[in-house]
């Protein structure tokens, strides 16, 4: 078996000499399911037409299971695609939707019911055979897509930001599902989304692209606890961010001045000193103190609480620093601890336990 | 309340006036005339008889209505096998394109069209434009028989009919979703395969509209063969506009108009019930 099911090297792509893409080499594993994440307009869907074969590469080479796809019409590739609005075809029933697929390789009809029938099964649609589209509700429309795609059996299943337009529980089921039939299926799925959430809760891997270029490839853990850049760290997540100074370094250790105090910051990657870093801390590894639960606050800020917000399993606060930064702190509930109870205004210390921070070098 | 009823009462009677006064009185009228007696010395009299429809069984008649069917048909399908990539294109172009083609699709409509079709003779005739160029360039020695024929005919009725096809097409064409053609694509279909599963049926509605338009003033026009076609080509339209014009002959003049209505309405009817039973057996 490839290990590689779809491979691009040096793909760009330009627009009336505007960059869509650039440079872009991605290794897509096989049986994974990989998600591109990104903000609208970064060239994410770009990228999914390229594989599909909607659009040709500028310059670079595509490789679908080892063999060169450059040129290749959609209809040839053994790639198969959900739409974002689904185009399932209107004049058809949901048995014909799904059919067409294998009509087109003019399967024998015994094969083709069998099949369908299959794919009606795993999408849980089986009483909706000789229904229209429009008799369905849009998860069940979004299942009919599916269906179609799968039914084919193809190499890769492509999903253009195919849960956008449910609403907020249904994209939640249809989350977990999607996962649990990627599984069962064993096919490779290439996710498209902006919702960070939906990216890091779904995939085996993630690929951050942002402005046409791919900015991190990795593990949903790997994207959000040690992103490559500014870029990442701020899209992924919420993220404070700290503007430091190298002050010191002894091996995988560094000091680093802040708001005129000194931590001691664990890194794996190199820095000399005087270099201006960027100390990245997410909300959730904030911990914030109020004026009598501590002693010792050398390595903590003063600050002022300026907002508390009740989310049931959390309290999120934001907290004006003595600078004037204001942070985001996210406490989770104790039931032995009643210290969550914070007012308006009130004189807080924020601080963060050593090593949960990640340094990243200064961006402008 | 009360002021909302009487504009729903009033809006709806301007309605029915306007169908009973423009529709239904003048089809009783025909039907009606359609239904007396005819002699030299009246134009209309009593008592009631089938006698003008049993008269359109004759050969003649029977042989006029296969022709304009047959004209009527041609013309009809040319227009589709034209007009159909002809709107494929347009409704395709960028809007700057599109506006200004459609612009000049509508142009020729500001001219009468019984002023278009005099100006086709001297397109057509022996010693008109094709036939000089022709000749100039040496491709035939003989004026071509161009006027005066079912060619000629039928080259005015498609002329002045073919945007009754396009429109149509082109407002079905445009509102056809691009991702259909590009999910078929995906799924495996080929061009030609996309085209008669996909955009083929989702256009028949555009294709049956085109094809009434065109059909309906093909068979009735009677202008253009009467100019285009001489004296020997009579199709419907001309037969029922001599019986009024000509022969003083209303009751089988009128005759001849329902029979017309009727087969058409057959026509559409059966168009109706097609696409209607489908739908039914879908829904079980």
């Amino acid at each position: 078996m490839l290990e590689n099911i779809i491979e691009l090297r040096g793909v760009s792509k330009s627009i009336h000499d505007h960059d869509i893409l650039s440079n872009v080499t991605l290794e897509v594993r096989n049986g994974e399911f990989l998600t591109l994440l990104g903000p609208s307009g970064c060239g994410k869907t770009t990228l999914l037409r390229l594989i599909s074969g909607f659009e040709e590469p500028t310059t670079g080479t595509i490789f679908i299971a080892g063999k060169d796809a450059t040129g290749l019409p959609p209809h040839l590739r053994h790639v198969h695609t959900v739409f974002q609005s689904y185009a399932l075809f209107p004049h058809m029933t949901v048995f014909d939707n799904i059919a067409f697929g294998l009509r087109c390789k003019k399967l024998s009809k015994a094969e083709i019911t069998e099949r369908v029938n299959d794919a009606l099964k795993i999408v849980k649609l089986e009483k909706y055979t000789h229904r229209k589209p429009e008799q369905l509700s849009g998860g069940q429309q979004q299942r009919v897509a599916i269906a179609r795609a799968i039914v084919n059996r193809p190499l890769v299943l492509l999903l253009d930001e195919p849960l956008s337009s449910l609403d907020y529980r249904l994209r939640k089921t249809m989350q977990i599902e999607l996962k649990q039939l990627q599984r069962k299926l064993g096919i490779t799925f290439i996710f498209v989304t902006h919702d960070q959430e939906e990216a890091l809760s779904m995939s085996d891997r993630v690929v951050i692209i942002q402005d046409g270029i791919i900015q991190q490839v990795g593990t949903p853990r790997q994207v959000y606890e040690d992103p490559q850049n500014l870029t990442v760290a701020k899209f992924i997540g919420e993220a404070n961010i700290f503007d430091s100074e190298v002050l010191a370094i002894d091996g995988k250790y560094l000091t680093v001045g802040i708001e005129g105090k000194q931590r001691i910051v664990k890194t794996s990657r190199q820095f000399t000193i005087g270099q201006k870093v960027h100390l990245l801390v997410r909300p959730e590894d904030l911990r914030v103190w109020g004026q009598s639960e501590v002693d010792d606050t050398n390595d903590m800020f003063p600050g002022t609480v300026e907002e508390v917000i009740y989310k049931g399993t959390t309290v999120d606060l934001m907290v004006r620093l003595a600078n004037n930064k204001l942070v985001a702190a996210t406490e989770f509930f104790d039931e032995d601890d009643d210290r969550l109870e914070y007012t308006i205004g009130e004189k807080v210390w924020a601080t963060w336990l050593a090593g949960w921070e990640v340094a990243l070098p200064h961006e402008e | 309340m009360k002021s909302d009823r009487s504009f729903k009462y009033f809006s709806l009677s301007i309605t029915w006036f306007w169908l009973v006064i423009f529709s239904l009185l003048p089809y009783g009228l025909v039907i009606t005339a359609s239904l007396l007696h005819h002699d030299s010395s009246h134009l209309m009299q009593l008592p009631f008889t089938l006698m003008n429809y049993a008269g359109l069984t004759n050969k003649l008649y029977l042989t006029i209505f296969e022709k304009s069917f047959y004209i009527a048909g041609s013309c009809t399908l040319i227009c589709l096998v034209v007009g159909y990539p002809f709107a494929y294109l347009i409704a395709r172009m960028q809007h700057r394109f599109k506006n200004l083609l459609i612009l000049l699709i509508i142009i020729p409509f500001w001219t009468s069209s019984l002023i278009r079709s005099y100006s086709m003779i001297a397109i057509l005739k022996s010693k008109g434009l094709i036939n000089t160029a022709l000749m100039w360039l040496g491709i035939i020695h003989q004026p071509l028989p161009m006027l005066f024929n079912n060619f000629a005919v039928i080259s005015g009725l498609i002329y002045n009919l073919l945007p009754f096809m396009v429109l149509p097409l082109l407002t079905n064409i445009e509102r056809l979703d691009h991702r259909l053609i590009d999910a078929a694509r995906d799924l495996g279909a080929n061009r030609i395969t996309t085209f008669r599963k996909i955009i083929l049926p989702l256009t028949m509605p555009g294709i049956i509209s085109g094809c009434i338009l065109v059909f309906l003033p093909a068979m009735t026009i009677f202008y253009i063969p009467d100019l285009l076609g001489g004296a020997k080509s009579i199709l419907l339209g001309n037969l029922i506009q001599t019986q009024f014009l000509v022969t003083q002959n209303w009751p089988l003049g009128s005759a001849m108009s329902i029979l017309l209505a009727i087969i058409l309405a057959v026509l559409i009817a059966l168009y109706w019930y097609s696409t209607r039973g489908k739908k039914e057996k879908d829904l079980l």
